[in-house]
Formats: structure tokens, sequence, C-alpha cells
């Protein structure tokens, strides 16, 4: 098999009149971070949406691990090893935060594994295990960003997609976001990850996708665009 | 009023009022988690009884076989009606689903009347409904209670003991509060909603079920327009507890049921505004605190 994880192909979305996502194709490789990088409007969380068909496609196909997803129901596509944190995190606020993790295991049996993961969270998000049995809506911005990302570990997916993850976060947790990424990647989970913060993004990142007005304009190596003089441009802020 | 009648209108308003919340629970389940009003859940209530007296008259099951089969049709039913008349309507207009509900209400009377007829029919122990010695009065010192009282109290309080547990200790039950905040998010678990729905109705119509064969114990008859009354006091109890909440739909439910037997047991000269006491608590619920008493402000979903 080959180790091209997921495969976008051609992808366009339109809301109504708007063509929000231009014909765009990506591919993630097994074991890497990918990152869509981009302003407000790009396209790239449509893009995240339309892999688990949260929003309709307009056309193209999208396969993972071989398999055509294109058309699966969004349950059936999460079932197969994709876990999207979506954008603002949605944890549910009436549920504990346990009860929010196991909501992330819902289709698993296998307690043993469960367990395990579970203690891999802790590892990776201590505060997480000291309000266990807090309602998830009591926690603060930061620790539900954490709790959506280990919500989605809980499924245990192959591919994990987060959608803004640093997005209104102190500086300080935003350094912590960008290094649980990586010690994810270090468990064997395939990353694609949309940011509006490109510096960070781009440092963690195998290969990075630059979106604009739902096309990609760019693309290569993290280190590379980092050191691409449009890049620092248009993303970090950098005065030509 | 003596102490032991004081006890006697008590039981029988928490007889009343548990049918209201068992009823009243299957309205806000559903308003929860997809902000639907089902108008119909009156005529599911219609249903359960239909199903609990055919049982008897046309099939010849003993009462309680009868009784048992009639709560699984009612659930199978709720389950029917959702798949047919609100999933094709899931992304369109909410006020389109609430037509729907209407028109599925109009439909379900209307096929009880051409199929079951539109003359009641008799349920009590001469049509071999439930044994006659549920009819028995028990004294308790000066307390007189009919025993089919003492039976609905018990079971409304099981089958709310047994709705606590499934909401607040099963998986299933732990997705339908997840879902009756974020539905996207919940199927980004991998959790089939349509399949939890399909199971709220079931649940919701499954009480139905057993508030409406209660309901007939106690006002021993059928016919199709049974529902009417007390599905709409069931709604305005879930609305006063706070629709969308299960504890609220109980609470409203014993206050309706508690207040309309006491009104009435301390002023009988008013009896004949039996009815209109729902109403009157409705309104005042709704000038003082307009989202119920246990309510919370809904957002609008996205």
């Amino acid at each position: 098999m080959s180790d091209v994880v997921l495969k976008i192909e051609n992808l366009h979305v339109h809301y109504g009149s708007i063509h929000a996502v231009k014909g765009i194709s990506i591919e993630v490789k097994k074991g890497q971070i990918i990152t869509l990088i981009g302003a407000n409007g790009a396209g790239k969380s449509t893009t995240l949406k339309a892999i688990m068909n949260l929003v309709k496609k307009s056309s193209g196909r999208v396969h993972f691990q071989g398999i055509d997803i294109t058309d699966k129901p969004t349950h059936s596509i999460a079932q197969l090893g994709i876990a999207m944190v979506p954008e603002g995190r949605r944890i549910f606020p009436n549920l504990t935060v346990y009860e929010n993790l196991m909501m992330g295991a819902y289709n698993r049996k296998d307690p043993d594994g469960i367990e395990k993961d579970l203690e891999w969270i802790f590892s990776l998000f201590p505060r997480l295990k000291e309000r266990l049995k807090q309602p998830g809506g009591t926690l603060s911005g930061g620790e539900q960003q954490m709790l959506a990302v280990a919500r989605g570990l809980m499924t245990r997916p192959k591919l994990l997609m987060l959608d803004e993850p640093s997005l209104g976060l102190a500086p300080l947790l935003v350094k912590e976001v960008f290094e649980v990424i990586q010690r994810i990647r270090d468990e064997a989970v395939t990353i694609l990850l949309v940011e509006q913060n490109a510096y960070g993004a781009l440092k963690i990142a195998d290969y990075a996708y630059v979106l604009e007005t739902g096309r990609i304009v760019l693309q290569g190596p993290g280190n590379e665009l980092l050191a691409n003089d449009d890049v620092r441009k248009a993303y970090l802020g950098v005065k030509g | 009023m003596r102490l032991s009648d004081f006890v006697q209108h008590l039981i029988n308003a928490f007889s009343l009022g548990g049918i209201y919340a068992l009823i009243a629970i299957g309205y806000t389940m559903v308003y929860g988690i997809l902000r639907l009003i089902n108008f119909a859940h009156g005529d599911i209530f219609t249903y359960g009884i239909y199903f609990a007296f055919y049982g008897v008259t046309l099939f010849m099951f003993p009462w309680w076989v009868s009784f048992i089969t009639a709560i699984f049709f009612t659930a199978f039913l709720g389950a029917l009606i959702e798949r047919i008349a609100y999933r094709p309507l899931r992304d369109a207009p909410r006020i389109s689903a609430l037509i729907t509900a209407i028109g599925v209400s109009f439909f379900l009377q209307n096929f009880a009347t051409v199929v079951f007829g539109g003359r009641a029919k008799s349920f009590n122990p001469q049509t071999g409904m439930y044994p006659v010695y549920f009819l028995k009065i028990l004294k308790l010192g000066d307390v007189r209670i009919r025993l089919v009282t003492l039976i609905t109290v018990s079971i409304v309080a099981i089958s709310l003991l047994v709705l606590v547990w499934i909401v607040y200790r099963t998986k299933v039950g732990m997705a339908m509060r997840a879902i009756s905040k974020d539905i996207p998010t919940t199927r980004l678990m991998g959790v089939n909603a349509d399949r939890i729905i399909t199971y709220t109705f079931m649940i919701g119509s499954s009480l139905a079920a057993i508030g409406g064969i209660l309901w007939a114990m106690t006002y021993p008859q059928v016919y199709p327009y049974t529902g009417m009354v007390p599905g709409l006091k069931a709604f305005i109890s879930a609305v006063v507890g706070g629709i969308g909440s299960i504890p609220g739909a109980m609470l409203g439910g014993f206050i309706l049921g508690v207040s309309e037997i006491m009104i009435v047991a301390l002023f009988p000269s008013i009896a004949g505004y039996r009815d209109a006491i729902a109403y009157v608590i409705l309104i005042f619920v709704l000038l003082v605190r307009p989202t119920g008493i246990l309510g919370v402000e809904v957002s609008e979903k996205v």
C-alpha cells in the first residue's frame, strides 16, 4: 500500500452562489504533519468540513487509505479513522470532561485500549485529569481546546485533522498546542493542520499548502515555505 | 379538609401529574434534540391505548402481555413517524417540520377514526382490559385509595427512574445529551446521529404508551381524540418546566397534576374550570420566567 493516507482530488465546494473551494488537490502522507495555511475565507476550514461531509462537495473525490469516502456519511468517515477537531472547540458543554472523552471512544470496544489512551492523554494534558467530573462548559478556553484535541484522540484516529487549534489562545498556550501536535505525530498519528498562525504551523509541518480564495497558490516542505519571500511577506509579517 | 382527605387527594394528584410527566418527557426529549414540537405525540399516546385495547379484545392476549406488546408497538410507531415524516425535513426550515407534525397529528386522528371507528371503546375490567381487583379500594387508616391509583404512581416512578438511568448512565443516553447540544460534532465522534434520534422517539413514545394505558385505567375509554387534552396538558407541563429539560418535564407534569386535583378539591365550585387551570399556570410561568422553571436560554443552532 502506498504511504498516502488521504488524497483529495480537485475538490470544489459552493455555499449558495459563493465558490469557496476551487479545485483543491492535496496528499497527506503517513506519519507526517501537513498544514493548510491562509487568510480568513481562503477555504481551509471548508476543505476539512468537505472531507468529513459536513458540507456538500460540488465535485471532486476524496480517498482515505485507498477507500473512496467522497459520499460516505460523516459518522462512517469518522469510524474509518479520521478524527476532526472542529474550529471553536465544540466540546459538549453539558457533558463532563470524562463523558466528552468517552464520546470520542463511542465506537470502541477495547476497554484496555481506552484505559491506555486515557493515560496517554493525561500525560499530554495533565490538567484534564484534575477536571474529569466537571462539565465541559466550565473549562477555560485553553482547557476546552485540550479537551477537544483529547476527545479526537480518544477515537484512536489514523488521521487527526485540527481546525485552527491555536485560535484565541494565549501565546504560551499556543506554543504548548504546537508542541503537543508534534508529540501526537510521534505516536504515529498523521496530522492535517489548518492554521492562520502560519509561523507556528510551518515550523512543525513536513509539508504545507498555502490557500488563497479557494485555490492552492503555493506548496512545499514547511521549512522551505518558511524561507519563501512571498510567504514571509504575506503571512509572517516580514517587510520586504 | 381533613388530613385523610388531603392525603387521598395528594395521591390522586401524583397519579395524574405522573401521567402528564410521562407524556411531557416525549415532547421535551424530541424538542431538546430536534427543536421540534412533535404535535403528534398526543396521538401516539392514543395509539398506545388502542394497541393495548386490541391486544386484549382482538388478539385475546392476557392484559399484561397486551400492555407490554402495546408499549413496543407504540415505540415502533414513534420511530416510523420520525423516519417517514420528520427525517426528510431534517435540514428544512423549522416551520416546515412544525407543520408536518400538525399534519401527522391530523393523519393519526383520522386514520384512527376510519380504522378503529369514531365511537369510544370501553377500557375496563368488563372488556377484560385489566383484572377487576385493580378497582378495589384500599383503606390505610382513614385514607381510601383505589389500587389502580397506587399502581399508577408506582409505574410512573419506575418509568421515570429507568428513563433517568438511560439518559444519565448509559452510552446511548450520553449520545442523546451530546446530540441535544451539537449534532454535527456528535457525528464527528463516529456516532450515527439518526439512530440516536430514532431511539429518542422510541423512548418518548413508549413513555406515552405507558401514560396512555395508565390514563385509560382511570378514564376508562378510548376514542380517536383521547390524547388531545392530556397531550396538550403534557405539552404545557413541558413548557412550564422548561422545554428541553427532562427534570423540567417531570416537575411541570407534577405541578399541573397537583394543581388541577388540589384546586378542584379545595374549591369544588370551580370544578368546571378544571381544564383552564393548566393555561392559567402556563400564562403565569411564561410571564415570570419565559424559559420555564428549569429551562435555560437556548441559543439558536447554526
